[in-house]
């Protein structure tokens, strides 16, 4: 990939709104507005699920109507109407493509201008990618190559039917379906999602990928996605968001669960660019997700996340170091414009021997944004020698936004190491003026300097994302400059 | 019955029998009505969440001591820093004690809550400064409601107060339970400087619930240095709120070391209305048994070119808890302002938690916030060296910890308080240190 130059970039904002923001007009099939049972056995039909799976749907459904939705998040917003959203839309072109090229001509179109053109993705450096559209998987690259491995990639509702003894044991086990409120949503109403699979000791030799994105207006996204990986195995995943312009609000509930068995170690990167809304704060995402991982013996789990997008960010990756010597690590970049908020952070449950986790968070806020970190980090009593490291970094642009930092820890062992630091600061004048000094102008400045601010997480994050999210990081902070 | 009907009723018998000031009368109507609707706060409330009331809360503690006790000075003069010389506030059981205390009239006020609540002459101030520092919490308001005696200090225009003020609590156990609600209104005037230490001592092992608040204004350029030594018996409880509200480039601090008591709650608010004011927090918390001590902190950075320093350290032993909870909120309009915050804990018992929330909510964009926070243990290495030197292990240890909670004792400014302090934590650690700083 030729290198993306400051100069692009400039031209680039010259001429960008929301660069995602197209629609594309895919007959889609739609449920009618509302949720209740039987919307839910009718997904699950839909499906074609197996009994057990219709029965836990409708287990949450109920836990769901006695839940009432969370408040504690220092975001505000119109809380969605959930009678009013449409809980199925799936791309018409069914059934399953065989190859790339039997896939409708205007969804391809859809991906090339997202830059993310599956011929050219599968060139790239051998990117399995499992694009879901509306929560229906409806391409998925390299599964043979993988196939020989023993590894399993595919959407969830296919696991559902092909794996059921898998999905049946793991789901549910690190995200209970009565953990918070959108959590059980999801699990009554996820229409589709991710399952992988990575046997014993196998090293998955390419980074699995999936992609999402929200098409139809006013349908919720609610994409659930399960990763598994046995003993000794070793998997990157990546997963990127992108959600065309709408006015009104669009809800993404998701839930992401991961499971690494012992010796096991699992990457997750995520780069989220939901539709933020306009400079107006109109429209845009309402983005809750439920994440974690549970980390067995000597297991590690870490999450990368570029969190650029969405109108609301509510959003907590989050590790639970069940086993003796598991590690966590949660690196996290969150830029808010204009009036985007972000509450987010991770959870660090170290309940084994000699745990080790470390936080690196660093958010960015220009505009009239809100920006708030939240973390936990508990060490349980029987968790010895733990050792955890935070740092939350917070870059304020403009005096009209703000950076919020809420950092739990809670230790119950006398043996645990527990640091967290927090700073918070503007792009100081003396380091503009040195750029400017040396024939950087100011925009320039601010984006490479916003650019060394992130560089501990962006190198955390695997190339072709990197990339990408540095793309990212600056059309977000556009026009913040001043 | 529980304790807030007890309360609720109490209150319509407490006023019919204080002086009918329609001011005050008034304010304290509103506060028992907002006390009604809250109740005492639980664990669903975020700022208690690590804190409970509920066990303190079961014992029947009587409102109003029903008698007048007397004590001897002798037997309670350790409790005072009495080798020098200063203003003594004294209350007994909540009630003024005039032999025990020193005041004056001669040019400040240094005296009493009742008398500056009833007396015409203190009308303005009263009107002026009385609960409008205070928020309207549940705990603040009740204590509102039954505000009757405490301190009142009004340091007038370009005075140094030339000896500190005491300011001392006695519980005698006379009643079985006790609880008390003292109000302290403090007012310093331009240029003024003043060192008050506040005290609570329970002399037996009755339960007492003291549920203090502290109002304390810093006009221009005044300097006010406050210590609080919370040293109580095992079976005492307290709920400290205190509210400064400074002017610009005023300077105030507040020490707060928390030794003793069974649950200790400190809800400290700094509001700064002005430019280039100056806030220090500091406290050192050494606790063990199952005691709790739970520091509340609050800096609200309103205008421009102002600081804040926070540094509280803490030992934990046995079954103790410790909870720390600091936010800094620092308004669109406060640029230019460095705020700091440093949490620093060490866990010597496996049976002890720490709980800590250090928070920042930043508004403005030019400004310098950072906060700290750890939690970990003593240095094997030091130990071991200390120990290869001769120096016992237990020893080695209090050394270890005394030089961990330095930083906050160093800026103590009364050099007898400082030896006094220095003294309880040796005697809270089981050592002689065998120096004074």
């Amino acid at each position: 990939m030729s290198k993306y130059t400051e100069d692009d970039l400039r031209e680039e904002l010259k001429t960008k709104e929301y660069e995602y923001g197209f629609y594309t007009d895919i007959k889609s099939d739609t449920f009618p507005i509302g949720l209740n049972e039987d919307i839910v056995r009718a997904i699950s039909k839909k499906k074609e699920e197996p009994q057990w799976m219709t029965d836990w749907r409708l287990e949450s459904f109920k836990a769901w109507k006695e839940m009432t939705e969370p408040e504690w998040a220092n975001v505000k917003y119109e809380k969605p109407d959930f009678q009013a959203i449409s809980y199925y839309s799936a791309p018409n072109s069914k059934p399953k493509y065989d190859s790339i090229d039997e896939v409708d001509p205007e969804l391809l179109a859809t991906f090339e201008k997202l830059g993310i053109s599956l011929d050219e993705q599968k060139k790239l450096a051998g990117v399995a990618m499992d694009v879901v559209i509306d929560s229906v998987s409806v391409a998925t690259t390299f599964k043979k190559t993988l196939g020989e491995k023993g590894i399993i990639f595919c959407s969830i509702s296919e696991a559902i039917k092909e794996h059921p003894e898998l999905v049946k044991k793991y789901i549910g086990t690190v995200v209970p379906q009565k953990d918070n409120f959108y959590a059980a949503l999801n699990s009554a109403v996820f229409s589709d999602g991710s399952f992988c699979y990575i046997p014993k000791g196998v090293r998955c030799p390419m980074e699995l990928s999936t992609y999402f994105r929200i098409n139809q207006a006013g349908t919720g996204q609610f994409e659930r996605t399960l990763v598994i990986a046995d003993e000794g195995s070793y998997v990157s995943y990546l997963e990127g968001c992108t959600a065309p312009s709408r006015d009104e609000n669009q809800l993404h509930a998701a839930v992401v669960e991961l499971i690494a068995l012992d010796d096991a170690e699992i990457k997750y990167s995520t780069v989220q660019n939901w539709y933020p809304g306009n400079a107006e704060g109109k429209g845009g995402v309402y983005n809750f997700v439920t994440k974690r991982g549970l980390c067995e013996k000597n297991a590690k789990i870490s999450w990368t996340q570029v969190e650029t997008g969405s109108a609301v960010t509510w959003k907590y990756p989050s590790c639970i170091l069940k086993g003796d010597n598991s590690v966590g690590e949660f690196y996290s970049i969150a830029v808010t414009n204009n009036y985007q908020q972000a509450d987010t952070g991770t959870k660090m449950i170290h309940l084994g021997k000699n745990t080790r986790s470390t936080i690196i968070s660093k958010g960015i806020s220009a505009g009239k944004s809100q920006n708030s970190y939240r973390g936990l980090v508990q060490i349980n009593s029987r968790a010895e020698n733990a050792r955890n490291f935070s740092q939350c970094d917070s870059l304020l642009m403009g005096n009209e936004c703000g950076a919020h930092t809420f950092p739990y820890i809670e230790a119950k062992n006398n043996s645990a190491k527990i640091e967290h630091e927090a700073t918070t600061s503007k792009i100081g004048e003396d380091q503009i003026f040195y750029c400017n000094q040396r024939g950087i102008d100011t925009e320039k400045a601010i984006a490479l300097i916003v650019n060394g601010f992130s560089k501990e997480v962006l190198n955390k994050l695997p190339m072709e994302f990197a990339v990408e999210a540095q793309k990212l990081l600056e059309i977000s902070l556009e026009g913040s400059v001043g | 019955m529980d304790l807030k009907e007890k309360l609720l009723s109490s209150y319509l018998v407490f006023e019919d029998h204080v002086d009918i000031d329609t001011y005050v009368h008034n304010l304290r109507n509103d506060a028992i009505k907002i006390f009604e609707d809250k109740g005492f706060p639980t664990k669903k409330e975020e700022a208690w969440k690590y804190t409970s009331l509920n066990k303190i809360l079961k014992e029947d503690y009587s409102v109003f001591p029903k008698q007048e006790n007397a004590i001897e000075y002798n037997d309670v003069k350790k409790y005072f820093i009495h080798d020098i010389d200063s203003y003594k506030i004294v209350f007994i059981d909540g009630k003024y004690s005039s032999h025990l205390s020193q005041t004056t009239h001669d040019g400040m006020d240094i005296c009493l809550m009742s008398a500056a609540l009833t007396k015409p002459k203190y009308r303005l101030i009263i009107e002026n400064y009385f609960n409008k520092a205070a928020t309207k919490d549940s705990l603040p308001s009740l204590n509102t409601a039954f505000s009757s005696e405490g301190a009142y200090i009004h340091i007038p225009k370009n005075k140094m107060v030339e000896k500190p003020i005491q300011i001392i609590h006695f519980s005698t156990g006379n009643e079985s339970a006790l609880m008390l609600q003292p109000r302290n209104l403090i007012v310093v005037d331009e240029n003024s400087h003043v060192q008050i230490i506040e005290r609570h001592q329970s002399l037996t092992n009755s339960p007492v619930l003291t549920n203090s608040v502290t109002e304390i204004f810093t006009n221009k350029r005044a300097i006010v240095d406050y210590y609080k030594i919370q040293n109580d018996s095992l079976n005492a409880s307290l709920i400290d709120n205190t509210f400064i509200k400074q002017k610009q480039e005023s300077v105030a601090s507040v020490h707060t070391f928390a030794f003793g008591g069974n649950l200790v709650r400190n809800n400290l608010n700094f509001y700064q209305h002005g430019e280039r004011i100056d806030s220090t927090l500091k406290g050192v918390t050494i606790i063990g048994d199952k005691q709790h001590v739970d520091h509340n902190t609050l800096v609200h950075h309103i205008e421009p070119n102002c600081e804040s320093h926070q540094d509280y350290k803490g030992i934990f032993g046995e079954n103790s808890t410790g909870v720390f909870n600091g936010k800094i909120i620092v308004e669109k309009e406060a640029q230019k302002t460095n705020a700091f915050q440093a949490n620093n804990n060490i866990l010597i018992s496996d049976k002890a938690t720490i709980n800590t929330k250090p928070q920042l909510e930043i508004f403005a964009d030019d400004v310098k916030c950072s906060h700290g926070c750890t939690i970990g243990q003593l240095d094997e290495s030091a130990l071991f060296y200390m120990q290869s030197r001769g120096i016992p292990k237990k020893e080695a240890k209090a050394l270890l910890m005394y030089a961990f909670s330095n930083n906050v004792l160093s800026s103590v400014k009364i050099p007898e308080m400082k030896q006094r302090i220095t003294k309880i934590i040796a005697n809270k650690l089981g050592v002689n240190l065998g120096f004074d700083l």
